[in-house]
């Protein structure tokens, strides 16, 4: 697969009242055509700023970004008009324009990119029947629901057929369920125009719902990548942590921890869950053998690209060389991380 | 003590009415044309701007500065000398309209850059990122995005003109208010001056209910 979007080096700093801000530091990423890759972080990470310069609403300072092989953060005047063309874009605020009706502001990237008049009338039908608004064509944004106002910019961000749509926090100013709304016409954008979509949210749901690959931010900087399989079944840094355990509860936080120890005093340890080539009964087998009992204590399995995965906390009761030797058998099943008590 | 029977005030309030209206209008629609011109050019060579240019914006702003706070009243007397180069005489109809038409036009001048200014900057983003070049953005979005709110300005300086054209009496503007002023406060003749305030009133919410009508056009909101 080929490279749709590149950052090499990318950092941006802002003067704030003679103050340096660091935005973004030395990022270096690279979205792959075809998928849907999530940028996530807290507000003021950088993710915006980040999106923003792939179509040179924002320009780094050091470091360039490249898209199907034109550096973006270098062009000017009728060149980045082109490639803007090139690039839908959707925001939180919708930003629709108020005096025009939806149909014409379908129309109006298709007249900016100079198509000639009787294609417009076409495409913006094509258009507003993909997002499901035929019947608002003449209605104004005004009298449009949010999720009703986010499908009209999708459909004018998809207007001149754009290889990459970026998404700044779309759906973060939507209920739950036009959320969900608007994340499948984000897919089938995906699937059926073959659209690259870099998205920027704070929400991991979001992320877990559509993206292939995730990258976290925290101040300005790239913490993790990977494939969302890989980056909520393993997260590595803290950041990233924090983020999974909002939308996945597998691990005790603190607190359960904590009353968990208060009634249960054996060894506690973790068992990963995720998808099994035998129907083994592992668990109760190695507790036969060792002659241990074990007691779940909490836990959480999800589904994720069609995979499984998750994690059981489980009590081990017994005589301790016999425990330790379950553990071990248990180890060469799946993977086990001990539960130190405090 | 009327010297006056309604048989002789008839002709004098329609003439007094269609003078009114001739100095609203026509002042109105050249103070528009100039004061949305002058707005544009306030916008754009703002800091930051597409023709970001201190000295013309500074000077504009100046003078729109300079003028606004003086009182009508005093504002014609102190330009009848450029009314009479200007419409050949400083004094009837005509010559009041060139000091209403200036007063007018700084106002809007104001009141469409105010506009400009207050357009959403995320629909110019959304321009930008969509490829429009800074002259088309200005063109076909920031200047339709302002034309509701501009068109409720525009209404609140076409009912200031009524009033003002009272004051044009002063110059010999004539009008509805030049009537009241001249039956009404000199002579004491109560009924005129109601009269003359009945057909204000009528004029003034008939305006402003066509300049709401408009607005609504305009603007699209539910």
């Amino acid at each position: 697969m080929s490279t749709a979007i590149s950052f090499e080096g990318v950092s941006k700093t802002f003067e704030v009242k003679g103050r340096r801000v660091d935005a973004l530091r030395d990022v270096q990423l690279e979205v792959e055509r075809g998928t849907v890759f999530g940028l996530v972080g807290y507000s003021g990470a950088g993710k915006s700023t980040l999106l923003r310069t792939v179509n040179a609403l924002e320009r780094p300072t050091a470091g360039r970004v490249v898209v199907d092989g034109a550096v973006v953060s270098e062009l000017q005047g009728a060149a980045l008009s082109r490639a803007r063309q090139r690039i839908g874009m959707i925001f939180q605020q919708f930003n629709l324009l108020q005096s025009r009706n939806v149909y014409r502001n379908v129309a109006y990237p298709l007249a900016l990119a100079g198509v000639p008049k009787a294609e417009i009338v076409d495409r913006v039908e094509e258009l507003l029947e993909f997002v499901g608004l035929t019947d608002k064509a003449l209605s104004y944004p005004a009298q449009l629901s949010g999720g009703q106002k986010q499908r009209v910019g999708i459909a004018r961000a998809l207007a001149t057929r754009p290889d990459i749509l970026l998404s700044d926090e779309a759906t973060s100013a939507l209920d739950p369920q036009t959320t969900g709304e608007v994340l499948d016409l984000l897919r089938r954008a995906n699937a059926e125009y073959g659209v690259t979509i870099l998205l920027v949210t704070h929400e991991m749901d979001v992320i877990r719902e559509i993206a292939d690959r995730v990258a976290v931010m925290q101040d300005g900087q790239v913490v993790e990548t990977g494939s969302v399989y890989d980056v909520f079944s393993a997260p590595l840094a803290a950041t990233t942590q924090r983020f999974v355990s909002s939308v996945l509860h597998h691990v005790p936080g603190a607190d359960a921890l904590e009353r968990i120890k208060r009634v249960h005093h054996g060894r506690l340890v973790q068992i990963h869950v995720e998808n099994r080539e035998s129907n083994d009964p592992f668990l109760s087998r190695i507790a036969r053998r060792h002659d241990v009992d074990f007691n779940v204590v909490y836990g959480g399995v999800s589904e994720l690209q069609s995979r499984l995965f998750g994690t059981l906390t489980v009590e081990l009761l017994g005589d301790d060389l016999d425990v330790e030797a379950a553990i071990r058998d248990i180890r060469e099943a799946t993977g086990v991380s001990e539960l130190t008590h405090a | 003590m009327r010297d006056l029977d309604l048989e002789a005030l008839l002709p004098k309030i329609w003439a007094g009415l269609a003078q009114t209206l001739q100095m609203v209008t026509v002042s109105f629609l050249l103070a528009a044309v100039l004061g949305v011109l002058l707005g544009i050019v306030l916008y754009a060579t703002r800091k930051g701007n597409i023709l970001e240019n201190r000295v013309v914006f500074g000077v504009l702003n100046a003078v729109i500065n300079v003028v606004r706070p003086i009182p009508f009243i005093i504002l014609i007397v102190a330009i009848s000398p450029l009314t009479r180069v200007v419409v050949g005489t400083s004094i009837g109809t005509e010559a009041a309209i060139f000091p209403l038409t200036i007063v007018a036009a700084i106002s809007i001048a104001r009141i469409a850059e105010t506009n400009l200014v207050a357009v959403d900057p995320g629909t110019i983003e959304a321009g930008a990122a969509m490829g429009a070049r800074p002259l088309r953005v200005l063109l076909t979005i920031v200047i339709p995005e302002s034309l509701g709110p501009l068109v409720l300005g525009l209404t609140y300086i076409l009912v200031a003109l009524v009033d003002a054209t009272a004051v044009a009496g002063v110059v010999g503007g004539g009008g509805l208010g030049n009537l009241a002023l001249t039956y009404g406060w000199q002579r004491f003749d109560f009924f005129v001056m109601a009269t003359v305030i009945v057909l204000l009133i009528v004029l003034v919410q008939v305006l402003q209910l066509l300049g709401n009508l408009v607005a609504r056009k305009v603007m699209h909101a539910r």
